[in-house]
C-alpha cells in the first residue's frame, strides 16, 4: 500500500520566470536560474513511500535534499514559494494546501521530522523527558502515568540512559539530543519518519550505534521512513529504496543495492567511486 | 527656552500662551511654581471629567470588557491611558474600575486581601474624589471589589463585579517569551508546551508546583493566566455568580470571566488541581482553619524576638469573624453549602477545629 506520494514537488527561492525549470537542473548543470536568478532548490520530483518502507535521498550539498525532505514533512519554509502534491493514505487532496490545524494534527500524530539541526527539533530548555512528552501531551495525553511510561519506554527502545530522563536537554551530549530526536519523533506512534541528516556531527563509533539503534525501531515499528543523507553508507545502511538527487533533481532512483552496484548516471557513478 | 517651562527665577513677561492648544490643559501664567500653587482654592480636580478618565476614554475600556465577556479568556487590546500612578501598580484595574464606576456604586479596593494597604486606600480614595462613590471594606455590601492578588473568602454575588489587577496578561510566557508565537498558540488552542511545564513540575516535586498565576482553561477554549491569585482562589472563578474582569495596565490587556463559565485549572488524570495547606494551622486572630492563611511574623509578648504566626489573608472577613467564629462564606446568601472554593465551612469538621485560640 503506498503511504505517500508526491508528484512535481518545487521548492524555490526568488521570483521565478518562465524560463527557471528549463534551464536549470542536471543538464544545465545549475541550480540557479541564469535568466532571473531564481534558486530552484528542488524541481520535478516524484516519489512514492510504501508502508514500512525505508527510502533513502542521497546527493552533494545543495543538491535539494532537505528542500524536499521539508516538503514531505509539510515542514514550510516561509520564505520559499512551493509547488506540487503530496497525497497522503486516508487523507482527501493535497497535504501541501491544508490549513494549520490539519498539518498540526497530521505532524503530532502520523509524520514526524527529525530535524538537521537539533535546536529545531528540541527544545534544550527542557528536560529530554519533557522533550518527548511534549509530542504525547500535544496529541492529548492527559494521565501523567501513561506519559511518563511511554517516556521511559521510548528512551530505553532508543537506548538514551534512564537516570538521565529528567535532566535538561541542554545538558546532553550530541549523540543523545539525536536518540532523544528519534524518541520524539515515534512518541505518537507516526507512520511515516523523515530523518534529516540523522548523523551530522556525530563521531563514527556513535553514529553506528544510532544508525543500528535506528534500522532495529524502525522494523520493531514497522514505521516507513525517509532517509536524508549526503553519507552514502547512511542510506546504504538504511534504506530498501534510494533516489539520487543533483542540482535540484531527481536523477536517479532505484532498489538502494542496484544504485550501489549497477548506477546508471554519471553523476551516481562518481559519487559511489569516490567513497569506495 | 520653551514655552510652556517656568521656572522660578524666571521673569515673568507678557508672553501669551497658546490657549487653543488641544487638551494639553490650560497653560498657568505665574511667577513661580509656589505662587501657583497658592493661587489655587480648590482640590485641583477642575476640568476633571467624572471618574478621571474622559468620555471617550471610558467608553473604549467598556468596548473591550464587553468583547472580552464574549470571548472568554481571550486577552482583548486597548488603550491603557496613563495614570496618576506608576503602571504595574494597578493602572490596568483603575482603569476598568473607573469605567464601570457609577454614583450609586459602592467601591471596594483590597490589596493582598488587605484594605488598609497604601495602595488600596489611595485607589479608594482616587474613586471617592474623581467618581463620588461610596467605599466600603466590606465585601459583602459592595458593588464593584478591586483586587490585586486575592479573591474575597466571602462568596461574591450575581450583583457584583470584581476587577483584578493583571501584571503578566498570558500564561504561556512562562513557557515561551515570544508574544507572536503565543498569540499563535492562543489561536490553535495550541497548550503542548504549557503541559510539558506542568509534567516537568510534577517531575521535579511530584506534584504541580505553581504557588500562583495558576494556568486556567477558560469554557475550555484559552488558556488564561488568572493573575497572581493563590490556587486557593481559582476555583472560585468556576461557575461563580459573578463577573470577573482582568486588566493589565502596563500590557493594556483586557479579559475576562463571565458568570457562570466554566473554569478549569490544568491538571493531570492521574495529579490533581491542589490548594494551598495549611495542616494544623488556624488564624490567630479569629481562629478560623477554613480561610487562606499567610504566615506573620510579628514581636513576641514575652520576649524579645519575633514569632511567626498565621492570620487570614483576608483581612475584612478575618474582622467578621473575630466577632462570630461560627459565621459561614455565604452567611449573606439565602442558600447553603455554595461552592466557592476549597473548604466551604458547610460540614462539621472545620467548625470544630475552630476557636481553639479563643
Amino acid at each position: 500500500m503506498t503511504l505517500l506520494e508526491a508528484e512535481n514537488l518545487q521548492t524555490r527561492y526568488g521570483p521565478g520566470c518562465s524560463q527557471c525549470i528549463a534551464s536549470t537542473g542536471d543538464g544545465a548543470g545549475t541550480n540557479q536560474c541564469p535568466h532571473c536568478d531564481t534558486v530552484v532548490a528542488c524541481a520535478e520530483a516524484d516519489l512514492g513511500v510504501e508502508a514500512g518502507e525505508v527510502l533513502g535521498i542521497v546527493g552533494e550539498s545543495g543538491s535539494g535534499k532537505s528542500s524536499l525532505a521539508e516538503l514531505l514533512a509539510l515542514e514550510r519554509d516561509e520564505d520559499a514559494t512551493t509547488a506540487g502534491e503530496v497525497r497522503y493514505a486516508g487523507h482527501d487532496g493535497n497535504l501541501l494546501d491544508v490549513d494549520y490545524e490539519t498539518r498540526h494534527a497530521l505532524r503530532t500524530g502520523e509524520i514526524a521530522l527529525v530535524h538537521q539541526h537539533i535546536r529545531d527539533g528540541l527544545n534544550l530548555e527542557f528536560t529530554g523527558g519533557g522533550n518527548v512528552a511534549e509530542k504525547l501531551l500535544s496529541a492529548g495525553n492527559r494521565s501523567y502515568e501513561d506519559v511518563r511510561d511511554r517516556v521511559r519506554t521510548l528512551f530505553e527502545a532508543t537506548e538514551i540512559p534512564l537516570a538521565r530522563m529528567d535532566d535538561p536537554a541542554s545538558t546532553y551530549s550530541g549523540g543523545m539530543q539525536r536518540r532523544v530526536q528519534i524518541a520524539r519523533a515515534l512518541a505518537t506512534d507516526p507512520d511515516l519518519i523523515v530523518l534529516d541528516e540523522p548523523t551530522t556531527g556525530l563521531d563514527v563509533s556513535v553514529q553506528a550505534r544510532v544508525l543500528d539503534m535506528f534500522r532495529r525501531v524502525q522494523r520493531e515499528e514497522g514505521v516507513a521512513a525517509i532517509v536524508v543523507s549526503h553519507d552514502l553508507s547512511v542510506v546504504r545502511l538504511l534504506a530498501d529504496r534510494t533516489l539520487v538527487m543533483r542540482h535540484g533533481r531527481i536523477v536517479e532512483s532505484g532498489l538502494t543495492d542496484r544504485v550501489m552496484e549497477d548506477p546508471h548516471h554519471e553523476y551516481t557513478q562518481t559519487l559511489i567511486n569516490s567513497v569506495i | 527656552m520653551t514655552d510652556h517651562t517656568t521656572t522660578d527665577d524666571a521673569p515673568s513677561d507678557d508672553r501669551s500662551f497658546d490657549d487653543s492648544a488641544p487638551d494639553g490643559g490650560m497653560p498657568v501664567s505665574t511667577a513661580s511654581v509656589d505662587a501657583a500653587l497658592e493661587s489655587l482654592d480648590d482640590d485641583g480636580l477642575t476640568g476633571y471629567n467624572y471618574a478621571y478618565l474622559d468620555e471617550h476614554t471610558k467608553r473604549e475600556v467598556r468596548r473591550s470588557m464587553l468583547k472580552a465577556v464574549a470571548i472568554p479568556g481571550h486577552q482583548v487590546p486597548y488603550a491603557s491611558r496613563p495614570m496618576p500612578l506608576a503602571r504595574g501598580w494597578g493602572t490596568g484595574g483603575i482603569q476598568a474600575s473607573l469605567s464601570l464606576l457609577g454614583p450609586e456604586d459602592r467601591f471596594k479596593v483590597i490589596d493582598q486581601g488587605a484594605d488598609e494597604s497604601v495602595n488600596a486606600a489611595n485607589i479608594r480614595r482616587l474613586a471617592e474624589t474623581t467618581a463620588e462613590v461610596e467605599t466600603t471594606t466590606d465585601t459583602t455590601d459592595a458593588d464593584l471589589i478591586q483586587s490585586r492578588h486575592r479573591i474575597p473568602e466571602e462568596v461574591l454575588t450575581a450583583g457584583q463585579r470584581l476587577v483584578l489587577q493583571v501584571p503578566i496578561t498570558d500564561a504561556l510566557r512562562k513557557v515561551d517569551p515570544s508574544d507572536a508565537a503565543n498569540r499563535r498558540r492562543h489561536a490553535h488552542k495550541n497548550y503542548g508546551k504549557m503541559w510539558v511545564h506542568l509534567y516537568e513540575n510534577v517531575v521535579e516535586y511530584g506534584e504541580i508546583n505553581i504557588a500562583s498565576r495558576y494556568p486556567t482553561m477558560v469554557a475550555g477554549r484559552y488558556l488564561m493566566d488568572p493573575s497572581p491569585i493563590p490556587r486557593w482562589d481559582v476555583p472560585k472563578l468556576d461557575d461563580a455568580d459573578h463577573l470577573t474582569v482582568l486588566a493589565a495596565g502596563r500590557e493594556a490587556r483586557i479579559y475576562a470571566v463571565p458568570p457562570h463559565t466554566a473554569v478549569e485549572p490544568l491538571a493531570f488524570e492521574d495529579r490533581d488541581f491542589t490548594v494551598e495547606r495549611f495542616p494544623e494551622q488556624a488564624c490567630h486572630a479569629c481562629g478560623s482553619t477554613d480561610t487562606y492563611l499567610v504566615e506573620v511574623s510579628e514581636e513576641s509578648a514575652d520576649e524579645d524576638g519575633f514569632e511567626t504566626r498565621y492570620a487570614c489573608n483576608d483581612s475584612s472577613f478575618c474582622r467578621k469573624r473575630r466577632e462570630n467564629p461560627e459565621l459561614p462564606k455565604d452567611h449573606h446568601l439565602d442558600r447553603e453549602g455554595v461552592d466557592w472554593g476549597p473548604e466551604t465551612p458547610d460540614g462539621d469538621a472545620s467548625t470544630a477545629q475552630r476557636g481553639g485560640s479563643e
